[in-house]
């Protein structure tokens, strides 16, 4: 065994928020002391048996957890290889797993008696989750959202904006994710009194990762159990989509320590990997942007490059600081899937399963369709179906048309 | 170890006077220009010069300084042509003290050894680097002291008296107090406000406390260097210079002189100011 390699994987950040060398706290002074209290917060919640309690309530009657783990019987067959299980996610309320962090931050906001909640929203499923529970909590929301995407995914705004949320079109920089996330910082140091400031991912100053990570390790948790009871073990292999990756740190986080799973996460290729993409792994080295040290994608000068996927959701030049580690560390085995091979994805769980998966979620399913038929049938592999593809069907037609023409 | 900071802020004191303190991005709109603006910048008034080191993703600025440095990349600025403009200035100026300003990540990938080395031999005096709190301090703050430059530490709003000491461990040169919590360009502070804030930070350091964010006046400029020792203006100098353009965004005959013509009347504004703070 490689003696620089950890006993666990799971026992990460250290006291000042670093998972190896990645992480950190890479913020304005004006944020500091709240990013100190906010730690001080979680901390407590966490060792409140209350607060636990409270949010498991949610989770059941609000969110609909636990999600199914669905047995993909006719995607199995097709491919002939593993034995494919689905984690359905996109049957939460709102649509993806964004939610289940949402709750668990908004809860930590009324802990610490914040009245206006911030996002930043990529392909605005974020945006929902937080719309949406500020809607439930009586809380004022404000969401950044790049004019590019808020342009490509229409219908999560119309509806953001239904749940009594502002969207801020975002025109600075390249319009997308990475804008959003300076503009709602900017809005945080602006309002720094009252605005407690929802990140959508694990990424960001410390404690962010961490607790991001914990309200999404209920995904794991429960793929754990559920599939105890389907088959009687654990599963072989996990397989999630990665932006930022909330999902697949979710599914993941418990499972590091049982060495018989094989994990893969699933970046964005975009147009390949030797053209404009959002892999930060495969095509990015370690920087410091938004709070935390982890791989991005820049120059030879250190300036951010535009980050480009079909999914909104993906197009970011970063990656969750912990996903660095554990590509550093070898754990986890970081893939990429392209625009077309995520769309081609999108269409066959839609007319196997009957089941449109969104596009990021579509990137993992693209990659299960090289690593199932190589693998036995009694290999049993669980992919996060992080979200439901409704919010980009109006894209899609349009794609679909350009390629027909 | 005394700085060319130290040394001007000893001077300064001499005269009873504060500060003026001007910022203004490097290679906006292009390099050579820069260059021009900034050497132009001690005549008309300038005491302390910051420069901003561009960077695609500046989360703590508003929009006029975010397009100040969009132009500037866009003009072929890189660290490295920073440095570069720092040695033409010090051909023919060899006691303006002037500080890098800036977030971290375009150091990190220079290379935090090397860009020291380089900073200190072209003759830059000390470091302002937004996204570096004390926290992080063993990543540049104490190379950069080892190294023989100022590190700075912005102390905003939020700053208490408990974190305070934690802020000023490390802090050299002087303490830059961020009027407001906001980015810049915002409305500014009510100097008895900013007077108070002085006050407590001066309680726990004996380095000049300079004030930045929403000055853009010479009367606001004058309130202000009543109540500390140094006050910064960007953001209506970096406006300045961006009326001053042509349509394409292109420097003209007009932007040197509508920059050092401000920096002349804010100039006039610190130095009229009743008594300097102590």
């Amino acid at each position: 065994m490689n003696p620089s390699l950890p006993n666990s994987f799971r026992t990460g950040p250290d006291e000042s928020g670093h998972f190896g060398n990645f992480g950190g706290r890479f913020v304005a002074e004006t944020l500091m002391p709240l990013i100190l209290d906010l730690e001080k917060a979680y901390a407590a919640a966490k060792a409140d048996p209350s607060f636990q309690a409270e949010m498991n309530g949610y989770l059941k009657d609000y969110v609909g957890r636990p999600s199914p783990l669905y047995f993909a019987e006719r995607l199995t067959e097709h491919l002939g290889g593993a034995k494919i299980y689905l984690k359905r996610e996109e049957l939460n309320h709102t649509g993806s797993h964004k939610v289940n962090n949402v709750l668990g931050q908004i809860m930590v906001a009324r802990r610490m008696g914040k009245k206006r909640i911030i996002a930043e929203t990529g392909a605005g499923q974020h945006g929902v989750a937080t719309a949406t529970l500020c809607a439930r909590f009586g809380l004022e929301c404000v969401v950044y959202m790049g004019a590019v995407d808020v342009a490509r995914q229409a219908p999560n705004v119309f509806r953001m904006e239904m749940l009594g949320a502002k969207v801020v079109p975002v025109q600075s920089g390249t319009r997308t994710l990475k804008d959003a996330m300076n503009e709602a910082l900017r809005d945080w140091v602006t309002n720094v009194h009252n605005t407690f400031y929802c990140i959508g991912t694990v990424a960001g100053p410390h404690p962010y990762p961490m607790m991001v990570r914990d309200f999404q390790s209920v995904i794991g948790d429960e793929t754990r159990k559920q599939m105890q009871e389907a088959e009687g073990r654990l599963p072989n292999s996990l397989v999630a989509c990665i932006g930022g990756g909330s999902n697949a740190m979710g599914l993941f986080h418990p499972f590091l320590d049982d060495p018989s799973v094989e994990i893969f996460g699933v970046e964005a290729a975009g147009h390949g990997l030797t053209q404009l993409h959002a892999a930060s792994i495969a095509g990015g080295r370690p920087g410091v942007l938004h709070g935390n040290r982890t791989y991005l994608l820049m120059d030879d000068d250190g300036q951010i490059q535009d980050a480009h996927s079909i999914s909104a959701g993906l197009d970011y030049p970063g990656i969750g600081p912990e996903h660095s580690w554990l590509h550093e560390t070898g754990r986890v085995t970081y893939l990429s899937a392209t625009d077309d091979e995520a769309l081609a994805a999108f269409m066959l769980l839609s007319r196997l399963e009957g089941i449109p998966p969104a596009l990021e979620s579509a990137h993992a399913i693209a990659k299960v369709t090289e690593l199932a038929p190589k693998r036995p049938k009694d290999h049993l592999m669980v992919v996060n179906l992080s979200g439901r593809g409704d919010k980009d069907i109006p894209q899609i037609t349009e794609i679909l048309k350009g390629k027909k023409q | 170890m005394t700085t060319r900071i130290d040394a001007r802020f000893a001077e300064l004191k001499k005269e009873g006077r504060s500060a003026f303190v001007t910022f203004l991005m490097a290679g906006d709109p292009d390099p050579a220009t820069s260059l021009d603006i900034i050497k132009a910048l001690p005549k008309a008034g300038a005491d302390i010069i910051e420069i901003g080191m561009p960077f695609t993703d500046p989360m703590a600025d508003g929009p006029s300084i975010q397009a100040a440095g969009l132009r500037a990349l866009k003009g072929g600025m890189t660290l490295k042509k920073t440095l570069e403009m720092v040695r033409g200035f010090r051909k023919d100026d060899n006691t303006t003290p002037l500080v890098l300003m800036g977030y971290y990540n375009p150091i990190y990938i220079y290379g935090v050894d090397k860009f020291l080395a380089d900073a200190k031999t072209a003759g830059v005096d000390g470091l302002i680097i937004v996204d570096l709190p004390p926290e992080e301090d063993e990543e540049l703050c104490i190379p950069a002291l080892k190294a023989g430059l100022n590190f700075i530490r912005l102390a905003t709003p939020t700053t208490d008296d408990k974190r305070l000491p934690a802020v000023l461990a490390n802090t050299s040169g002087f303490v830059y107090y961020v009027s407001i919590t906001g980015i810049t360009g915002a409305a500014a502070a009510d100097s008895t406000v900013v007077g108070d804030a002085v006050a407590r930070i001066k309680r726990h350091t004996k380095l000049p406390v300079c004030v930045g964010f929403g000055i853009r006046t010479p009367q606001a400029a004058r309130a202000i260097a009543e109540k500390a020792n140094g006050a910064v203006v960007g953001t209506a100098l970096v406006d300045a210079l961006r009326d001053s353009l042509d349509t394409k965004g292109q420097a003209t005959t007009k932007t040197v002189a509508a920059v050092a013509d401000l920096v002349a009347s804010l100039a006039q504004g610190v130095r009229g100011a009743k008594q300097a703070a102590e």
